[in-house]
């Protein structure tokens, strides 16, 4: 066990200088550039900012300097378009709120969507089903996007209950709108992955047979049941937990939360070469780990798997 | 409000001892209104801004909050006139290519310290110093400052700038041309005065809240990336007694419609109107949906250069399809914003500038229509002969409904064929560049309140004609216009020649479309190019 997690963090350091290196070359490969704008800059002026930020030097010496930084300071360069903040700092704001919006969330749609499944496989084909099956689809058909505009008309407009965005440090005013808008539809495919695995776990010959033997259905379903239903909820879990933390595009721009899915794709969009990069290393640092955690996971999940 | 008057109020106002923090919840000072207890203003703004260090930012919510926190020579009043601001006055001499400005002896730095010529001099050599690399040295080479362009190409060291303190409060700058609107251009935030000391100390860090000394009427005190930005009265700003508003909060709200949400639930006092709800805002708050021309033009240009289609060279086509354009459709039924209608490059708006009769804009739609289509078949264009281009737009949903109106327009009364290519911004600014396209849409906001802010765009040397047109009497009346005192002639001859070549397509011009709170007072509607400061604004008791 010690050996695997010891050879899975050894192949993870391959697989990021991977990714640095692809993301880096793809980035420099994309049209226009963090300076190219709407009013050319004259050809000096464009030099000088060149030569600052080091876009003057060959790729590959980019390339050398960039990870040099990191490896050796742990710098992961100036943002090129907020000239105030470097990557470290922007990574160091946007990320604990990402964080908490985001745990909160995949907290709230496990929770809410493992315990509907169970309620709809263990009730099958009667009112409960029907409705936790209903509410799964119509959850899982609201994407945040469509979720953000109609909380905030709701409880902002319409009630008055909450602030219609802001962070304000996490108060829990604040977090309400988030953490539904970013679980919902999760929450319904957990809630109909945990039906359909659950019902066949439930017609399994290992269920039957405890059932022959007079087992209650209480002890049958928390101690047979339960773990290999959520296997396959556990493998669809991994990547969920790792978006999720990582900040919602549409969650940061309808709620202004400040978080790191927007500085994301905006840096994308302006080409903000060193902010694009440093969070795409922190995006597949946090997958590997958590895909080695979710490895690890199936393991007590299911006996018969052994590393 | 004039000099003496400012005086008087000044006068009363310390000899009955009604300091500033004693006005909120009193009366407006001369308009006698009754102020709100709250001097808070809330507004949004699309993006966070890029920076708040005057010789860096570059974007336009930037520079709203740098305005804020300094102040620079010059300011604009409610109107966009010029009016005093650390200096109290400037002469030149005859060639007028030495400025001397008399810096007011009461300006001080929000530490306390006097705003002193010689921060003047350390902005300004900042802003060309190539170690700073400023997005907007070209600005100090426009202003024409003596060895500003050959300091930002290393030629030169920066201390060869033609900028000195004569003493405390006398700032000489020498430019290496004539130019009479340069005390117009020092309202530009890269004109600014910086703090030397405070920079020396923080290094980078220095705008940071807490680190930021700053000479205008309100410091940062607080700045949360992507969220929002606070800046609070600067008790030691020289003309703090009559600042109204208390705190500012600019709002980081990426979703216009979520602002508009959050407007409505009361949130915010300002926000920007999405495309084509205006009517609908006026009918439900006649008070508080507000439109007012501004300085910016929408329009799409030819691709003249070589590498451009064969049928655009003949100006006949190029006329034809400006003519189709029935633009009354764009502005009152997909913007629906009190835009007005664009036959010439250069607003209405701008300063100084009458709009020639183009004989365009004196046809009905109906004649303009039938115009093009003999244009395009003299020019052997027909349903033989199809006309069929490319098109080109930034990725925006009213950018799309435009360029699908436009399109449908040219195919329906001239059976033009047009293929329509939606490119990301960047995507899109680099194809345009590189003459990659048949026709693109371009929009341009003057830089400075005169027409030569627009129509030099249209240059044959200019960097932003992507277009690539060309016309000798057009670069000689533009290059006359740089000097000449009577202007109106010029730029009429200019406007009638790209009416005649139309090498672009003028089809709008742009609004200020907002939703403003009844209770601000002072918004200043009629500064077209919408530079407003905190310190003029007040909101009124409800």
């Amino acid at each position: 066990m010690i050996a695997y997690i010891i050879r899975r963090l050894l192949i993870a350091i391959p697989t990021i200088l991977v990714l640095i290196v692809a993301s880096f070359f793809l980035m420099h490969f994309a049209p226009g550039g963090p300076f190219t704008s709407e009013r050319p800059l004259p050809p000096q002026v464009l030099a000088n900012i060149e030569a600052r930020y080091g876009l003057d030097q060959p790729l590959w010496k980019q390339l050398y300097d960039y990870l040099f930084n990191i490896i050796v300071h742990f710098d992961f360069g100036p943002s090129f378009k907020f000239k105030d903040r470097d990557v470290n700092d922007i990574i160091a704001q946007g990320f604990p709120i990402s964080f908490t919006y985001g745990s909160l969330s995949f907290l709230a749609a496990t929770s809410v969507g493992v315990s509907l499944g169970i309620a709809a496989a263990i009730r099958h084909n009667t009112w409960i089903d029907y409705f936790a099956v209903g509410l799964g689809i119509a959850a899982q058909a609201l994407p945040n996007f469509i979720m953000g505009p109609i909380l905030i008309l709701t409880f902002t407009l319409w009630l008055g209950l909450l602030p219609g965005g802001g962070w304000n440090g996490g108060q829990w005013q604040y977090l309400i709108m988030p953490v539904i808008a970013l679980s919902t539809s999760y929450m319904g495919s957990i809630a109909r992955i945990t039906r359909s695995s659950m019902l066949e776990v439930m017609s399994s010959n290992f269920i039957r047979t405890a059932r022959a033997k007079g087992l209650p259905t209480r002890i049958l379903i928390w101690r047979h049941a339960l773990k290999p239903t959520l296997l396959p909820v556990v493998s669809y879990l991994g990547p969920v937990f790792v978006y999720v933390l990582t900040g919602s595009v549409f969650v940061d721009m309808y709620f202004s939360t400040g978080g790191l899915g927007q500085a994301y794709v905006g840096s994308a969009l302006s080409r903000d070469y060193a902010v694009l990069l440093g969070v795409t290393i922190l995006y597949g640092t946090l997958t590997v780990v958590v895909n080695l955690l979710t490895d690890l996971a199936y393991a007590w999940f299911d006996p018969k798997i052994r590393y | 409000m004039n000099m003496q008057t400012r005086l008087l109020i000044a006068g009363f106002l310390s000899s009955t001892f009604i300091a500033s923090a004693a006005m909120a919840g009193g009366t407006h000072p001369t308009t006698g209104e009754a102020l709100a207890d709250d001097q808070t203003f809330t507004y949004r703004i699309l993006d966070e801004h890029s920076s708040v260090d005057p010789q860096v930012v570059e974007d336009v919510s930037g520079s709203e909050i740098v305005r804020d926190l300094f102040e620079g020579l010059m300011s604009q009043d409610q109107d966009g006139n010029l009016v005093p601001g650390v200096a109290t006055g400037y002469t030149t001499n005859d060639a007028k290519d030495v400025y001397t400005f008399t810096l007011r002896d009461d300006a001080k730095w929000s530490n306390g310290d006097p705003v002193l010529a010689s921060d003047f001099v350390f902005g300004w050599k900042r802003a060309v110093d190539p170690e700073l690399s400023s997005p907007y040295s070209w600005f100090m080479e426009l202003m024409s400052i003596e060895n500003a362009a050959a300091i930002i190409a290393g030629e030169k060291p920066v201390d060869d700038l033609g900028v000195t303190a004569i003493d405390d409060r006398t700032l000489e700058v020498r430019l290496s041309a004539a130019l009479p609107y340069f005390p117009q251009m020092t309202t530009h935030s890269t004109t600014f005065p910086a703090p030397q000391k405070v920079i020396a100390q923080h290094g980078d860090a220095w705008t940071k809240p807490g680190n930021i000394v700053s000479n205008g009427a309100y410091v940062l005190t607080e700045h949360l990336p992507q969220e929002r930005s606070v800046r609070e009265r600067n008790v030691m700003y020289w003309d703090n007694e009559h600042t109204i508003v208390e705190k500012v909060v600019a709002l980081v709200i990426n979703d216009e419609n979520v602002a508009l949400t959050r407007y409505l639930a009361g949130e915010l006092d300002r926000t920007e109107v999405p495309a084509g709800q205006y009517p609908r805002l006026q009918q439900e708050y006649p008070a508080q949906a507000i439109s007012f021309p501004r300085l910016c033009s929408y329009y799409y240009t030819f691709n003249l250069s070589e590498d451009g289609p064969e049928a655009f060279k003949d100006p006949r086509v190029r006329q034809a399809l400006s003519l189709a354009v029935d633009r009354k459709i764009i502005t009152e039924k997909i913007l629906a914003g009190g835009q007005p209608e664009a036959y010439t490059f250069a607003p209405e708006a701008t300063a100084g500038f009458t709009v020639p009769q183009v004989e365009m804009s004196a046809m009905t739609q109906a004649e303009r229509d039938s115009l093009a289509r003999e244009l395009l078949a003299e020019a052997g264009y027909g349903p033989d002969n199809p006309l069929t281009f490319n098109m080109i737009y930034n990725t925006s949903e009213s950018h799309k409904k435009i360029a699908v109106a436009l399109g449908q327009m040219w195919k329906q009364k001239l059976g033009v064929q047009t293929d329509l290519g939606n490119l990301e911004w960047k995507v899109f600014l680099e194809t345009r560049g590189n003459q990659d396209f048949d026709l693109a849409r371009g929009a341009w906001c003057g830089d400075y309140n005169e027409a030569s802010t627009f129509l030099d765009l249209l240059q044959s040397n200019s960097g932003y004609n992507d277009g690539k047109f060309q016309n000798d009497r057009v670069d000689e009346l533009l290059a006359t216009a740089k000097t000449a005192d009577n202007t109106t002639k010029l730029y009429t001859e200019v406007e009638q020649i790209l009416a005649q070549e139309s090498p672009i397509i003028p089809i709008y011009h742009y609004a200020g479309v907002y939703m403003m709170d009844s209770d601000v007072g002072n918004w200043p509607v009629n500064n077209v190019e919408q530079n407003w400061y905190s310190k003029n604004l007040y909101k009124i008791a409800e």
